[in-house]
């Protein structure tokens, strides 16, 4: 009867232990070559502290730009999935529909990109 | 795998939604590729043909449409005579509104503020030595564009526009609660924007969205955990099925009560329903007029074609429990109106807190849950959206140097000055206060009627004394304008450009018309109920 959870079972197990032995490996075997950016909170982006050295301690606005188009690739993509796994049964109707989604979506890109929104400057 | 069946789609009912939501988006494209001087004359036409021509596909289908309605799109709007009484209202008061947006005679370059690019050539910004005239320090903050070019406005204001309509036509229609939200944010989130765009008097403006946005964000929230609690409760979210659930069952009412609860605080918000209602003066009085316009007339059509729907559809059979509470919500909000009303001193706060005691007299005809109910809701709706477009259409007129002149004390005399903006203005004051050979007058009477027909006259009684109350600070106005000495530096009344003019001559033969006729549009309003 528990059958098809038991494969569940092994696959969070065997997720844990490739967890755990990935962060208990890694100060052994991986090399150790420092620099000022490997130590900082972030790897990219604005310096966090002591304060943010563009302007007057205020965040860039490009950053923000950055960030819906992420969101609006991410959106796409998270409902994208869920259609590919189940195209086949969703037939033309399901094409028409996804196109017309990505469209909309397209808009939106074309919008933010034909205004500046990708040059960072 | 099973092919899926698609559900079936009547295209022909939902079509002037998609027209408007299309419109929308083809609107953003003529942002992004049309070159900036092209950009207002194409939005204002694609615009205006979008809402014709989903008027006329309105009309056309509501001409021979099945009198009890189609439910479509997988159940998920339901296209019944409310429905098409009110994106019709929408579209007209849509159209009103987007005329007076569309103005650029009024406010040189209209009343939205300059694109970024304008307000950098003009030294608006840092580091702008690339304009054509420099940094002129005189003008660091100017907002009309460089000078000697013709001062235009930041166009996005049309996508908004038609967005917020689109939404606001899904809003009225949608048969779930899921819908419903989605739909409430496509009209919210570009309202908000729109607050912020004013030309002059930046701060105050985005003062304006900034709390517009904070609060529309925690009524939105509340109106989720409604929804979850009544899916909790009936285990769907159509309306239908919630009144299913409610029949007959042994269940904890406490779950479809504190959901109904949470629910109706999202939607009154929208509504700016009494104790609900402290966003609205400032957002009124910081947005620019015309957004403020388009925000007081289709908005509330969309809040209370809402609230009428889940009234009548989900909640009709239990109305006995809770129809209390909105007792007390409409008395608190008819009070607060009218009260709050009296103390104004500035124009667009006085119309605001008007509208918020107009909100409880719209929610005696929602609270009835009967034919004559919805249809006065709606009659109400249309006859207070077009006597309020047409006064903040006015509103924009009467101007200094520095803008619009709102406070009240630069009113006075006005009536020396221009005696057709004055009468015009005391004529929709006068629809506004109710009296009769007025819109305002029959679309009171009709919810009055329907609400005391349903066992609520005790309302009725409060709501004739908040009329009452409310009668004073709109003849207030009027005795200003005709009865006080002008200041020796009033303002000017502008001349109005093609498009402000329509749309105060449309608010104003319509407040006529249906305060004289009004049998026609109330034979169309009560058509039909509201499908399940």
């Amino acid at each position: 009867m528990l059958d098809p959870y038991l494969a569940l079972l092994f696959m969070a197990l065997l997720a844990g232990a490739f967890a755990l032995f990935s962060v208990t490996a890694a100060p052994y075997i991986g090399p150790r070559r420092y620099n000022r950016a490997k130590l900082d909170s972030y790897e990219c982006g604005i310096e966090p502290s002591p304060k943010p050295v563009v302007g007057t301690g205020r965040m860039p606005v490009a950053y923000y730009l950055t960030a819906m188009l992420f969101i609006l690739f991410d959106i796409e993509l998270v409902f994208l999935y869920p259609y590919a796994v189940a195209a086949d049964s969703l037939g033309l109707f399901g094409l028409v529909a996804v196109t017309v989604y990505i469209a909309t979506i397209g808009f939106v890109y074309f919008y933010e990109w034909r205004r500046g929104g990708l040059e960072w400057d | 795998m099973t092919p899926l069946t698609p559900p079936p789609i009547d295209y022909a009912a939902v079509a002037p939604l998609l027209i408007v939501l299309g419109a929308a988006c083809v609107s953003v494209l003529v942002e992004a590729f049309l070159p900036r001087h092209q950009r207002w004359p194409a939005q204002v036409a694609l615009s205006v043909v979008a809402i014709v021509v989903a008027g006329v596909t309105l009309g056309v289908y509501a001409g021979d449409a099945p009198a009890q309605g189609v439910i479509t799109l997988g159940s998920t709007m339901a296209v019944d005579m409310p429905t098409l009484f009110l994106w019709g209202t929408l579209l007209v008061l849509g159209f009103g509104s987007l005329l007076l947006i569309a103005d650029r005679s009024v406010e040189p370059g209209g009343a939205f503020v300059a694109s970024a690019l304008e307000r950098a050539s003009a030294g608006a910004a840092p580091g702008s030595t690339t304009g054509p005239s420099g940094v002129d320090p005189e003008h660091v903050d100017r907002s009309y564009g460089a000078p000697g070019d013709a001062p235009t406005m930041q166009t996005e204001v049309f996508p908004f526009t038609l967005f917020a309509l689109g939404g606001m036509m899904a809003f009225v229609a949608a048969n779930d609660l899921l819908t419903m939200f989605v739909a409430l944010e496509v009209l919210s989130l570009p309202l908000y924007l729109m607050c912020g765009l004013a030309r002059r008097r930046r701060l105050l403006s985005q003062e304006a969205a900034v709390k517009y946005f904070l609060l529309g964000a925690f009524a939105s929230a509340f109106f989720l955990y409604g929804v979850a609690l009544l899916y909790g409760y009936a285990g769907s979210v159509r309306l239908s099925a919630i009144a299913e659930a409610a029949v007959g069952t042994d269940r904890s009412d406490a779950l479809l009560f504190g959901g109904l609860a949470l629910l109706i605080v999202g939607l009154l918000f929208k509504g700016s329903v009494g104790p609900f209602h402290t966003w609205t003066p400032d957002v009124y009085q910081g947005a620019p007029t015309p957004a403020t316009a388009f925000m007081a007339a289709c908005t509330k059509v969309a809040a209370f074609g809402a609230i009428a729907r889940v009234l009548y559809v989900a909640f009709g059979s239990t109305r006995w429990e809770w129809r209390g509470v909105l007792w007390a919500v409409a008395i608190a909000s008819m009070v607060i109106g009218a009260v709050l009303g009296l103390t104004q001193t500035d124009l667009k706060r006085m119309i605001a807190y008007s509208s918020i005691a107009h909100a409880g007299f719209l929610l005696l005809g929602t609270m009835a849950i009967t034919q004559a109910g919805t249809s006065g809701t709606l009659f109400y709706l249309l006859a207070y959206g077009f006597t309020t477009i047409a006064v903040f259409g006015i509103i924009s007129l009467v101007r200094t140097a520095d803008g619009e002149a709102t406070h009240l004390s630069q009113w006075a005399g006005l009536a020396k000055r221009s005696p057709l903006l004055a009468g015009v203005m005391t004529f929709l004051l006068l629809a506004l206060a109710g009296i009769p050979l007025t819109s305002g007058f029959t679309a009171k009477f009709a919810v009055f009627s329907a609400a005391l027909s349903d066992g609520m006259a005790p309302l009725v009684v409060v709501a004739l004394v908040a009329s009452a109350i409310a009668a004073f600070f709109y003849l207030r106005v009027v005795v200003l304008m005709y009865f006080s000495e002008t200041p020796a530096d009033g303002p000017t009344v502008s001349v109005p450009g093609a498009f402000t003019t329509v749309a105060i001559t449309l608010g104003v033969v319509v407040t006529l018309l249906l305060g004289v006729a009004p049998t026609l549009v109330l034979d169309w309003a009560g058509a039909g109920g509201f499908t399940g």
